[in-house]
């Protein structure tokens, strides 16, 4: 028996607080950036003279130099992409244990899928304005030829590449709930593995054998063959769907394993008092 | 060593009238090294608590440091799963419907937990939208808060961080404010304030209780403000309550013949069996 203190709310209505509560984080994290701009300058700045540097190595090439500065642009760019999603997603619970919010975001009546969207949303804001920065160092310093093209193949094949990452973000996020101390850095590895593994900046194919099956299991793979051969060669929507297939599968598998995956071990570090704040 | 003294009636956990029932709660925390081969530590948090809160009181949680009162406001703000037993907030199960309980409570802790390069207005807005709050008048609202709390306008944009620990207590009790809790939890939210602060928030404790019809935990160590401020308390001691009544009547219990009347330090040093020294063996520091 409770008692009449609950307000009385509709489905709908409820469904449209939790809506509008992915605003919150979506809000919280810009009032964060504005206030720690610093850093978001010095990472932007590190970004874009670490994927300069990556292109000027294809351009130091005596053969096929343009070819090799654009499979290395298209490589930087959509690393550096899908990693910021990957990164603010699975830390977000490392971030608030740090700043020592954790307990109150985790008490507040949202549902964890909405916390989750909320985060996903700006990580997704986020990764498309750095990579529009990016972009616009790139155009300013390279003089690239995109009249063969399939753009819009290619804004498809990242779509489908930004619902992978943010599952296997959500499912990433899950080690710094499990490990107070060293979730943060577990995830870090896991994001430098994929780095190896996808052919960010050459084909899988010059991986060891032993490393190869890492790749296919990797998202990023998807993405970057995908978004290669849409701009590179040109190919068509339907020549693309070997690379988007797997992708959405990804992504329609990891989004709600991890949204699942992430209830369950919220369930076990409140079960383990792991659910607090660290220092 | 005293009887357990509880006054008001053990009623069912389930009993609509209460604002807390809690009932058989134990906790116990296990303790693994991953590379050593030694025996788990195993500490004792809560065992076989068992109180209730009636709506509108003011309910004290006195204790030492490490008796359990920190263990029982995170159960009760659904944080932390209990082992045995069972926690409920207006009748809804702190377990099983921790949803509903989220939408009831809100807790003020002894650190002000707030995003420290955040300033308190955009602190509070984040806080606000996760309770539901959208709209105009939330800005607005905000400001009028903070005002009544002594927060100035040049104030509501500055970091938190450049805030004083008083200060952000206080914008941590606007926080409560804005979400109108029926029930809410303070868990030591006076410890390290200056004289002055701890005398703001106190007035704040009634202010909240007044104007939202809230009923209010409040977990001390501190004698003074326990009788100061709650209408009835209970004592926790290693994970156990040990009684439960008015301060009134527990200074009572241990009253001895032909002795002045106690005070609630005496009263709490005889009902824990300890003495002052042990007790300050105890504390950090």
């Amino acid at each position: 028996m409770t008692v009449d203190v609950m307000p009385k709310v509709s489905a709908g209505s409820r469904l449209w607080q939790e809506v509008r509560a992915t605003y919150a984080f979506i809000e919280r994290n810009l009032f964060l950036m504005r206030r720690y701009w610093g850093w978001e300058v010095a990472f932007t700045v590190y970004t874009v003279a670490s994927s300069l540097s990556v292109m000027y190595i294809g351009k130091a090439q005596q053969a096929d130099q343009d070819y090799l500065v654009l499979y290395l642009g298209i490589g930087t760019l959509v690393w550096s992409y899908l990693r910021s999603i990957f990164s603010i997603i699975s830390e977000m619970i490392a971030w608030e244990r740090w700043e020592g919010t954790i307990e109150y975001t985790m008490m507040a009546p949202v549902s964890r899928l909405t916390h989750l969207l909320g985060v996903s949303l700006f990580s997704v804001l986020y990764g498309l304005v750095r990579s529009a920065f990016l972009l616009g160092a790139i155009a300013l310093l390279f003089d690239i030829d995109l009249a063969g093209a399939n753009l819009a193949g290619a804004a498809l094949v990242l779509t489908a590449g930004s619902l992978s990452f943010i599952g296997v973000g959500m499912m990433a996020a899950v080690l710094p709930l499990l490990f107070t101390e060293r979730g943060a850095e577990m995830t870090f590895v896991l994001s430098s593995v994929l780095l190896l593994v996808s052919g960010v900046y050459y084909p899988v194919a010059v991986l060891p054998g032993w490393m190869q099956p890492a790749a296919r299991v990797s998202p990023a793979t998807y993405v970057l063959e995908g978004m290669r051969a849409a701009i590179l060669d040109g190919a068509p929507v339907a020549a693309l769907w070997p690379m988007l297939w797997p992708s959405l599968l990804i992504g329609l598998l990891t989004i709600p394993a991890g949204v699942l995956v992430f209830s369950a071990v919220e369930r076990y570090a409140k079960r383990t008092g792991r659910l607090k704040r660290s220092g | 060593m005293f009887a357990m003294s509880v006054s008001r009636s053990q009623t069912s956990p389930a009993d609509p009238a209460l604002a807390v029932s809690v009932e058989g709660l134990a906790k116990r925390f296990v303790h693994r090294s991953l590379l050593r081969r030694s025996e788990p530590q195993v500490v004792t948090a809560l065992e076989n608590v068992t109180f209730s809160v009636e709506r509108g009181e003011i309910f004290g949680i006195l204790g030492a440091n490490g008796s359990g009162k920190s263990t029982l406001v995170r159960v009760l703000s659904t944080l932390l799963i209990p082992d045995q037993g069972t926690a409920r907030v207006f009748g809804y199960d702190v377990v099983r419907e921790a949803g509903e309980v989220k939408r009831l409570i809100n807790r003020v802790s002894v650190e002000a937990s707030f995003f420290k390069r955040l300033s308190a207005m955009e602190n509070l807005l984040y806080a606000s939208r996760l309770y539901g709050r959208h709209g105009r008048g939330l800005r607005a609202d905000i400001l009028a808060v903070l005002d009544r709390l002594g927060i100035t306008r040049e104030q509501v944009d500055q970091p938190l961080e450049q805030f004083s620990r008083g200060m952000q207590q206080k914008v941590a009790i606007a926080r409560a404010f804005l979400t109108s809790p029926i029930l809410l939890l303070l868990d030591e939210p006076t410890t390290g304030l200056d004289p002055r602060s701890k005398r703001d928030v106190q007035a704040l404790v009634h202010q909240l209780r007044s104007e939202h019809d809230a009923t209010i935990l409040l977990c001390t160590h501190d004698l003074d403000e326990a009788e100061a401020l709650c209408d009835r308390i209970a004592i926790l001691d290693r994970g156990c309550l040990v009684a439960v009544d008015t301060p009134e009547r527990l200074k009572a219990l241990a009253a001895r013949p032909g002795a002045g009347a106690p005070s609630l330090e005496e009263a709490f040093l005889a009902l824990t069996g300890r003495t002052r020294e042990a007790e300050l063996a105890t504390e950090p520091g």
